[in-house]
């Protein structure tokens, strides 16, 4: 293939992209039309946990940092906002930015000892800052509530004076807000600091030797990914309108680490999707099956390592690998 | 600072005592880690059956002693049964990496976990002291439960076997140069597939046993798990990889850091935890026994 | 005095020490700017573990590294790589799920300081991509930079390595077995494109092949169980009586030069 030929090839598979993403988000935005307020409810809160898992998909997928802890920033966030839309706004806007600035703040304290290690070291100091916020959210009860959680909080409103009480109004709030935040990781992913992310996901030991202190790339993705984390919280209480120590425990972030390995991390968009069916999973096993659902959940876990090695992105990835080569010289 | 020792004299024994209770947990951890680079998430879950498994044997009314140790026995079993298994089951995974392998163990621990609760209930249960160890003794003037004193004497032997095993023992030297250079000893042609299923086995065994000492102490009660899980994890990290001594001392910190930490200021329980951590791993990046060999010797000398 | 004040690195007695083993014995050691300096010896003598105390990976028990007059010893790998103290490693090291141009892109980009904007796609940065392929062109694999690392032959990832590490901008360049896995071909290319290297990049290389030594070497250090054996021109260590009494009952001295793993290949 020429030069010429590639980029014109380039340049029409953008397009078809573009057309592809702009498909989607008509889709989506279109969706409260035909919907009713049950199955809309549900789809905000996929999309706040789709955007969790977007950014964790920073995290994990392209810098190869498995974090068992992410919930811990995204709680954060959702209690920050929660917090503000009970004592000072229901602006949901304002909640929002606290709710980043919250969630980068604390992966800013907390992760200066996880970054400087990696590999299994880092799944596991992770996974153990993680349960310390939530035990922390648990027990500091004149803050948090405690285990009973925040509850009261207003319903938001995006204009001053105009609470959004409709579902629809607030899947379309939280839905600009995730196409928002999905732009702009996809832009980060794409710039010459993705290229560095995705050098120290390769090769740290390399990276280190061309002169890029990896710790700190390593600390600048921990914290856009836990700012992010924040604001998928303000998204989640957003919705809900209710948070307690349970949105932020291991569980949620061991799901959350899950949708991204099932919808293939490094992807963005997989991880979006892992989100999606493993939050309908688990919502439809707690509805039916009574009280089982950690059961199908481990076994759903066992399934997943073994039957998707690398996710649904992975399985695009195989085909797209296919005719590439089929097409080749 | 006597009479602040004497007002805090059962506490601090508490603390020794669920640290040590803590380093069953840990030291298999910290082994399983470091041989494989696994992290066993079902960890915690394991420490749980052992724990259900004392409850079914000896019951909230309490039994000989006899019956008590028909549980370790039971829970032994179990626990080498539950290590071979998974051994067998994350070293096929062990080419795509390590975040495969922790989510295998993680969906293993919630089965077990739910299981447990399937067939025990969601409530909480309590294990009585065997008998003969049921009193209280008295420690310089206070009454103290003689199962507690009787849990920091096999604590103290355990670790001291677990250490002569890793440290003075044959196969302790293939562990121990496993956990220094996995490749290197790999390369020199020693078979470890054997000493990994030992070492798995190991760990797990004295996980599900801790559970049946510790039964007594905690209970037995979904949730427990997590708990007991994290605070393993935390004694890792600031004992560093693979070390028995580093699993002890960070152990018997971690112990008193939750007792007494809680008795004295208990607002602030989990800021202690994670300061301890902090401050330990900026001090020493490897974790008070750790040395820096994993991240810093190379490969091999050319 | 002359010699240390031109000395581009100097190692002032550094050891380094794992345990009981000295890997690294009190080692002393100048390499003049500008100089093809050759580290040899045979597997076990400590060339790697040197390495990785000039580089910053490892840091010495005992002793000083100097670069270029600075005392060194305390910086970290990456400060030392922004400083042009750039390594490669004995076993390809590439970034493997990335394209040739983005390996050497990233080294491209982290001397040109944009390695960590996050606004601009990367591909708006064409004066990052222009100089990649520039050092590309330079070891031949220009008509591969739209390749993916992973599909290149051995013989080329070591030659990416190379590419990314001129592209690092090194003042102090250190190549470990660089031609190892090379063919034929592809090795004399290396040697072409060491010896084109601006005059003021120094090169410290450990290499098996005395071939590529004596084409390369201006000066050559002989380690032995960590400790320097000898220490000259190429002539002069070859025909060194210390290095042949070390070795005592090897037919050809030269044997020493090759690695016992080396041989069974």
């Amino acid at each position: 293939m020429t030069g010429a030929a590639r980029t014109a090839a380039r340049g029409l598979a953008a397009r078809r992209g573009a057309a592809f993403r702009l498909t989607v988000v008509l889709l989506l935005v279109a969706l409260p039309l035909f919907l009713g307020p049950y199955p809309i409810s549900a789809l905000s809160r996929i999309l706040a946990f789709a955007l969790l898992a977007a950014s964790l998909d920073l995290l994990t997928g392209y810098t190869g940092l498995a974090s068992l802890g992410h919930a811990a920033y995204f709680g954060v966030g959702a209690y920050t906002a929660a917090l503000i839309g009970i004592h000072l706004t229901p602006n949901a806007p304002v909640q929002l930015l606290a709710a980043l600035a919250a969630g980068g703040i604390a992966a800013g304290l907390t992760g200066w000892v996880a970054v400087r290690t990696h590999g299994t070291f880092f799944l596991m100091l992770t996974l153990a800052v993680g349960e310390i916020v939530h035990q922390l959210a648990d027990s500091w009860t004149s803050l948090t509530g405690g285990s009973n959680g925040l509850v009261g909080m207003p319903p938001i409103t995006v204009l001053p004076g105009r609470p959004l009480v409709l579902a629809g109004f607030v899947y379309w709030y939280i839905l600009a807000i995730f196409v928002l935040c999905y732009a702009v990781l996809r832009r980060i992913t794409a710039s010459p600091f993705g290229r560095t992310m995705r050098g120290v996901r390769d090769n740290e030991a390399r990276m280190r030797a061309v002169g890029y202190d990896t710790a700190r790339v390593k600390y600048v993705v921990y914290c856009i990914a836990g700012a992010v984390a924040g604001a998928a919280g303000s998204l989640w209480v957003a919705q809900t309108r209710f948070v307690s120590p349970a949105d932020l425990s291991f569980e949620i972030a061991a799901l959350v680490l899950l949708a991204v390995v099932i919808g293939g991390s490094g992807s963005l968009w997989g991880p979006c999707l892992g989100a999606a069916l493993v939050l309908l999973v688990n919502d439809t096993l707690s509805s039916y099956v009574a009280g089982r659902g950690p059961l199908l959940l481990g076994l759903a876990f066992v399934a997943a390592v073994y039957l998707l090695p690398r996710g649904f992105a992975g399985l695009r990835g195989v085909r797209v690998h296919v005719r590439t080569r089929e097409t080749g010289p | 600072m006597i009479a602040w020792l004497d007002a805090n004299l059962v506490s601090i024994l508490n603390g020794v005592a669920f640290g040590l209770l803590l380093f069953t947990l840990a030291v298999g951890l910290s082994l399983i880690f470091g041989m494989m680079d696994v992290l066993n998430l079902s960890h915690g879950a394991l420490y749980l059956v052992g724990a259900y498994a004392a409850y079914r044997v000896v019951g909230e009314a309490g039994g000989s002693l006899g019956a008590f140790l028909l549980a370790l026995g039971v829970a032994g079993v179990l626990g080498l049964a539950a290590g071979a298994l998974l051994a067998g089951i994350t070293q096929p995974l062990a080419r795509r990496g390590h975040l495969h392998q922790a989510l295998l163990t993680l969906g293993v621990a919630l089965v077990v976990a739910d299981l447990l609760s399937a067939l025990f209930g969601d409530e909480v249960h309590s294990v009585a002291a065997p008998a003969g160890l049921r009193g209280s003794v008295r420690v310089l003037g206070h009454g103290y439960p003689a199962y507690r004193l009787f849990v920091i004497g096999v604590g103290l032997v355990l670790a001291a076997l677990v250490y002569l095993l890793v440290e003075r023992s044959r196969a302790g030297a293939v562990i121990r140069a496993t956990v220094a250079d996995r490749d290197m000893v790999q390369a020199i042609g020693v078979d470890t597939r054997k000493v990994l299923v030992g070492v798995f086995a190991f760990g797990t065994l004295l996980a599900t046993c801790g559970g049946v000492l510790g039964g007594p102490i905690l209970g037995a009660q979904p949730g427990l798990d997590d708990t007991v899980l994290i605070l393993g994890l935390v004694i890792v990290v600031i004992g560093g990889l693979g070390s028995v001594k580093g699993a002890f001392f960070g152990a018997l910190l971690i112990g008193q850091i939750q007792v007494l930490g809680v008795t004295l200021l208990p607002e602030y329980a989990s800021f202690l935890l994670f300061g301890t951590m902090a401050l330990i791993l900026t001090l020493r990046p490897a974790g008070l026994a750790g040395t820096a060999a994993r991240t810093a010797a190379p490969g091999s000398s050319g | 005095m002359t010699g240390a004040m031109t000395a581009e690195l100097r190692l002032d007695d550094v050891s380094w020490h794992f345990g009981r083993v000295k890997a690294v014995d009190g080692v002393s050691l100048a390499v003049e700017r500008g100089a093809r300096h050759a580290v040899i010896g045979p597997n076990g003598a400590g060339k790697t573990t040197l390495f990785g105390v000039v580089a910053g990976t490892l840091r010495p028990s005992a002793g000083r590294v100097l670069v270029g007059g600075r005392d060194v010893t305390r910086l970290s790998e990456h400060a030392r790589a922004r400083l042009g103290v750039v390594r490669t490693f004995q076993h390809s090291s590439v970034f493997l799920s990335m394209t040739a141009l983005d390996n050497v892109a990233l080294a491209v980009q982290r001397v040109r300081g944009v390695g960590t904007r996050l606004w601009l796609p990367a591909r708006r940065y064409v004066e990052v991509t222009e100089r990649a392929l520039g050092h590309l062109e330079s070891v031949g694999l220009a008509d591969r930079a739209g390749e993916s690392a992973a599909t290149l032959s051995h013989g080329e990832r070591r030659q990416l390595e190379v590419a990314v590490a001129l592209a690092a901008r090194p003042r102090l360049l250190l190549l470990d077995e660089p031609t190892a896995g090379m063919s034929v071909e592809e090795s004399s290319r290396f040697t072409d494109v060491i010896r084109e290297l601006p005059v003021d990049v120094t090169v410290l290389v450990i290499e098996h092949d005395l071939d590529v030594v004596f084409r390369l070497a201006s000066h050559v250090t002989v380690l032995h169980l960590g400790r320097v054996l000898a220490d000259g021109t190429p002539e002069e260590v070859r025909d060194s009586e210390e290095v042949q009494r070390a070795y005592l009952g090897a037919a050809d001295s030269s044997e020493l030069f090759f690695s016992p793993e080396e041989e069974r290949t």
